[in-house]
């Protein structure tokens, strides 16, 4: 009986947001607005709720796992292939995490969203019910999220993996007018794809050696499995573990856009900013961090995966940080500052931290999700202006904006008592402390990449709120603080940016937390290690007086005042100075380039050479047309028989047939 | 109350002779040939639907047979049954024929009775082929199939319809031929016509390997299979809608329905011995068609090249037995390919009519198929803008789409067999995406191109009923295959067992 309700109070967390999706995406014009934002606010309300009393069921009480089958979805070849839900600890948290984002979002966007009919052109009928639309399009976003998290099988994870991605292609391409919109949007996806296939791939390998793809069975089958190797070219012997979770990886670093497939998510910021803070910082990017640490049962077989998953990790935390300090756009700042800490929390997976990376996610999504509505907040204010250029000295004219940004921003820094300290210090050490090759790097990554995240951090918020302001009259004058639909997702968002990682610090990294939701071999346990020097928030505190990574903030956020408060005139100087090197974070390393004069121009190329040269010349030209005035020079030779009609052909080729047949017969 | 009923039978001759009826009867009003067409068409799918709700799902034997004699002195008999890899086709071929009689409404001005006409014709026949057991019949529907079809697009084509109804009439004519010498062997062999007499007959090696060729040659330029597919893209380019609905949705499944009748079954070991050929073709079709997809200027054509593409899945799917079976040492993962392929046929039966439809609904208000001379459709036509991203996403493979089962079911199938295999069918999950998503990004998004496009008004209650019954199929079928996949399982495990048998 009480399964029973914890089973339908599953099904309802899921359906809730896609009634509200239906509802506001497909009846937005007879409801109208007010009808369409409560129904999607009221279904993602109802999640939130319910995920809530799941999490105090699973976590807080501590009462087992609930894992269900919905319905089969089908069954082939003796294998079952159900849709259902396992709800352990992992999946608990992060259901919390996506429903409370995305009802803050959901708010937020009555007031971003509020004359969304200017961003369209006035005859498009496109505009007349965007706002109902947009409303739809993020209840689908929270309806597919839950369902990745939520799953409990690889189909249903893949089906949410790719319905994420749908909704943030239509959302980033929501402003569908606009050409770099469309672009950015279609990059998204393709770049998604890409990682996809991997996964895909990963899936396949799954089945074909577990004959399953429900996690329960596949994970306790994993250890008999260890020893198997494969051999995917002649000579070359795999083992069957590195292979899956390589293949599973990619998929992860298309979704959660580590190097090389990172590129698509600064694009992204086309979208409206709302959703910049729910899918592309807060929960959709980080669905391949959840799902590694959901496959840790695999991935803790192979080291080769681990390592290629830290030092992949390093890249991005470090290499997409240097880009985030160049950036001009209030957005592009956050976007990259998002690639570099998905990187710290790929780090903490390869690490074998896995809870620490899901801790920093949680933290992260908090922290990250405030800092883009922020922004978002100023960009209102601004007009619609995104250039940090063209701000300045805001502090004074939108005190909450001010407060719960400067509060983001330190979250992010690892400023000692905010959550991302907690989370990000013990990144930092778990990686210390993992011995597997490519750790050395990734530790002097992440410790670095400290100094850069101030930096680039602090830049922002002093070129934003301090100094002179900069824009222009008119847009000073109507200079004001956001309506309270704005403000207090700020806030609500604000609070566990200060208090998460205290509060969960002792459980999520150094106890736990997660319980059998995340397996660790013991020769990677780096959490068991730093958790017997750990004793408590106010030693870890005042423990970081005395290390790196606090001074490398203070640094980088001394350099940031340095920069843009004393000598204003020092950036223009070094970037005149060290000319070649700006070149190159300004051409983004070249990916860009490189991708579509490589992979685009490349597959058109091929298409057109397969196009012309094959069907049109050696398959049509030379076998068809050519048989063809090979048929008609021998019928000119013979003119009698050449007569241009059809039937007489037809009728030729009936008396060849029927002279075989007769020779066949006779014979 | 309806098994009584010969129900084969009423779904091939009541639509043939439906058809001459509207000929004879609607010639002086086109409205009276319309709404006679839609009747008929109507009573033919709810006549089909018995087939459904009747069907035995425990059993691989054929069902709602029908035997007469016919020519007796050289055995062929009238014989009919379906069982679960002709049923859902036929279903397919009942409910697309509803959609095209609908589709062409008001749209098909000239002739219009005779164009009706066609489309039951053609069903009928199609029906049968889908329903013969005896092989001198399914021949003669097979070839009947042809002249509706030539006369479609040669009748109601483009400016280019000559051309275009010569080479797909050669083209597949000159396939048959090679499949009636096959057949004419076959039963001076066994001494009867009957399918299934020829399936358990044993054939020695050598012709089993010049049957199989002759079969090949047949059903690879109705899949199309590159290199033999140049026909397609000309005949849908220059085909009237219903024509390419008819043709994407039913006519190519001829070919991969011939593949599980005749080459499997009655061919197993050439089959094992040239499924490294049928394997090498169908990952070309998806990968070089994918690129050749890629930069096609005209919609038609693009749907064309991406229907060889999708194709390429079906075949794929159904010859990765014995790459499975060497690998594995087992059978198990082969009723996966089998099946997936048969989901895939299905599936893009919807898809690709879908697709195909939704180009026609531009092509009724701009006459331009060429994706330059759209631009920001979405700002007038919102509804249809809805229609069309979910069908291309479905064209995608996204997952919750019918689009996904077959190709996700065929990949996993092909891991099974060879891990390459699986690495190059599942490059259609960027490919697809490429030229499907690029396309819907030239037409839809973006500012509106040029005023014409500014002034086109959304589909109208006709063609929203049209394109929301097929989402509603490609939605159903993306998110529940359980009862499909029950129907053809019987089938299929059939199958398997049979082809794992050697015949020699």
């Amino acid at each position: 009986m009480v399964l029973d309700n914890l089973h339908n109070v599953n099904i309802a967390i899921v359906l809730a947001p896609l009634v509200g999706a239906l509802v506001a995406g497909l009846f937005g014009g007879p409801i109208g607005r007010k009808g369409a934002h409560t129904v999607a606010i009221l279904g993602v309300a109802v999640a939130f709720l319910l995920s809530l009393s799941q999490f105090y069921h699973v976590v807080v009480q501590d009462r087992g796992v609930i894992s269900q089958n919905v319905y089969t979805w089908m069954v082939a070849d003796g294998v079952k292939f159900e849709v259902g839900f396992l709800i352990d600890k992992l999946s608990a948290l992060m259901m919390v995490v996506v429903t409370f984002v995305s009802l803050a979002v959901h708010l937020y966007t009555v007031g971003y969203m509020a004359d969304d009919e200017h961003n369209w052109p006035h005859d498009s009928l496109m505009g007349r019910n965007s706002y109902q639309r947009f409303f739809g399009y993020i209840s689908l976003f929270t309806f597919s999220m839950l369902m990745l998290v939520m799953a409990n099988n690889f189909m249903q994870l893949f089906f949410g993996w790719e319905a994420v991605g749908l909704v943030s292609y239509l959302l980033i391409g929501f402003w569908l007018n606009r050409p770099s919109a469309v672009y950015a949007n279609l990059k998204a996806f393709l770049v998604n794809r890409v990682g996809d296939f991997g996964f895909l791939l990963g899936i396949a390998c799954v089945l074909a050696y577990f004959n399953s793809l429900n996690y329960a069975d596949v994970f306790n089958a994993a250890s008999l499995q260890k020893d198997v190797m494969i051999s995917l070219w002649p000579g070359a012997h795999w083992s069957l573990m590195t292979v899956i979770c390589l293949l599973l990886f990619v998929g992860a670093m298309g979704k959660s856009a580590q190097v090389p497939l990172h590129v698509w998510l600064p694009d992204s910021m086309e979208g409206p900013t709302p959703i910049s803070a729910l899918i592309h910082a807060a929960t959709m990017v980080t669905a391949g961090i959840f799902m590694v640490a959901r496959m840790s049962p695999l991935f803790e077989w192979s080291d080769t995966a681990l390592s290629f998953v830290m030092v992949i990790g390093g890249i991005t935390a470090l290499f997409m940080g240097f880009l985030g300090v160049i950036q001009t756009d209030i957005k592009r700042v956050i976007a990259y500052s998002t690639l570099s800490q998905l990187g710290y929390m790929t780090v903490a997976l390869g690490a074998s931290a896995y809870a620490a990376g899901v801790f920093h996610l949680m933290t992260h999504a908090f922290f990250k999700a405030l800092l883009f509505l922020g922004a978002g907040s100023v960009i209102m204010a601004m007009h619609h202006d995104q250039d940090m250029r063209n701000m300045g000295g805001l502090r004074k004219y939108m005190p909450i904006t001010w407060i719960t940004t400067l509060i983001g921003s330190l979250a992010l820094i690892g400023a000692p008592g905010f959550a991302g300290f907690f989370s990000k210090d013990t990144i930092i050490e778990a990686v210390h402390e993992s011995h597997l090759a490519g750790a050395g790097f990734a530790y002097w990554s992440v410790l670095l990449g400290v100094f850069v995240t101030a930096l680039y951090t602090f830049r922002m918020y002093f070129m934003v709120f301090h100094g002179k302001p900069r824009m222009d009259q008119h847009t000073r004058e109507h200079l004001r603080e956001t309506p309270w639909v704005v403000t207090v997702p700020l806030i609500a968002l604000a609070i566990p940016s200060v208090i998460s990682g205290w509060m969960y610090v002792g459980q999520m990294s150094f106890g736990d937390f997660f319980g059998s939701a995340i397996y660790v071999a013991p020769q990677h346990d780096v959490l068991g290690e730093l958790a017997k020097g750990y004793h408590g928030q106010w030693a870890m505190v005042l423990h970081a007086f005395v290390s790196a990574p606090f001074w490398l903030a203070a640094a980088g956020v001394f350099t940031a005042w340095l920069f843009y408060m004393r000598f204003t005139e020092w950036p223009a100087l070094l970037q005149a100075k060290l000319h070649p090197i700006y070149t190159i974070l300004d051409n983004k390393y070249g990916f860009d380039r490189f991708n579509d004069w490589f992979f685009a121009g490349g597959s058109r190329g091929i298409g057109r050479f397969f196009w012309h040269w094959g069907d049109e010349r050696a398959i049509d030209g030379l076998m068809v047309n050519g048989s063809a005035r090979t048929v008609g020079w021998a019928a000119a030779v013979v003119r009698h028989l050449q007569s241009g009609y059809l039937y007489h052909y037809a009728f030729a080729m009936l008396l060849g047939l029927l002279l075989m047949l007769g020779l066949f017969v006779m014979h | 109350m309806f098994s009584d009923l010969p129900l084969l039978s009423l779904v091939i001759w009541l639509p043939i002779l439906g058809g001459i009826l509207v000929l004879a009867a609607g010639s002086r009003n086109a409205l009276e040939a319309r709404v006679l067409s839609l009747l008929i068409a109507v009573v033919t799918f709810g006549i089909s639907l018995p087939l459904l709700f009747n069907f035995n799902t425990t059993t691989a034997a054929m069902q709602f047979t029908e035997l007469h004699p016919w020519i007796s002195t050289w055995s062929i008999n009238y014989h009919l049954g379906v069982d679960g890899i002709s049923m859902p086709l036929i279903l397919l071929t009942t409910f697309t024929t509803v959609l095209v009689i609908i589709a062409g409404w008001d749209v098909v001005k000239s002739k219009t009775a005779q164009y009706m006409a066609s489309f039951l014709i053609m069903e009928g026949l199609m029906n049968g082929v889908f329903a013969s057991v005896d092989a001198a019949l399914f021949y003669v529907f097979w070839e009947a199939m042809l002249i509706p079809m030539f006369l479609i697009i040669g009748v109601w084509g483009g400016p280019r319809r000559i051309y275009a109804t010569i080479k797909f009439f050669l083209y597949t004519f000159f396939g048959s031929v090679f499949m009636l010498v096959a057949l004419i062997w076959l039963y001076l062999q066994s001494g009867s016509f009957s399918i299934l007499d020829f399936q358990t007959m044993k054939i020695g090696m050598e012709p089993q390997i010049y049957l199989f060729l002759a079969f090949l040659i047949a059903f690879a330029v109705k899949v199309p299979m590159w290199p033999v597919h140049t026909w397609l893209p000309d005949a849908h380019v220059e085909a009237p809608t219903g024509g390419s609905v008819v043709l994407a949705a039913i006519m190519l499944k001829m070919g991969t329905y011939g593949f599980l009748r005749f080459s499997l079954p009655i061919t197993p070991d050439a089959s094992h011995q040239l499924s490294w050929l049928i394997i090498l073709l169908s990952l070309i079709a998806v990968v070089y068609i994918g690129f050749v997809a890629i930069v096609q200027q005209d919609m038609k054509k693009l749907i064309a090249y991406s229907s060889i593409s999708h194709m390429g899945f079906v075949t794929l799917g159904l010859f990765l037995a014995w790459a499975i079976m060497t690998n594995t040492g087992s059978t198990q993962g082969v009723a996966l390919g089998i099946e997936g392929a048969m989901v895939q046929m299905i599936s893009h039966g919807f898809v690709s009519g879908a697709m195909f439809l939704s180009v026609g609904v531009l092509y009724d208000r701009m006459h331009s198929r060429l994706i330059k001379d759209y631009g920001g459709v979405a700002h007038a036509m919102p509804l249809f803008t809805g229609f069309m991203v979910l069908f291309a996403m479905a064209n995608a493979g996204l997952p919750g789409t019918s689009g996904f089962v077959g190709e996700f079911m065929v990949i996993l199938a092909a891991f099974k067999g060879n891990f390459w295999y699986a690495f190059l069918a599942g490059t259609t999950l960027i490919l697809g995406a490429s030229y499907t998503l690029w396309m819907v990004k030239r037409v839809f998004y973006g500012e509106v191109a040029n005023p014409q496009v500014a002034a086109l008004k959304d589909i109208n209650a006709r063609e929203f009923v049209i394109l929301g019954l097929l989402a509603l199929m490609v939605l159903g079928l993306g998110l529940w295959p359980a009862p499909l996949l029950d129907i053809m399982r019987p089938t299929v495990n059939h199958l398997v067992q049979h082809i794992a048998v050697s015949k020699l």
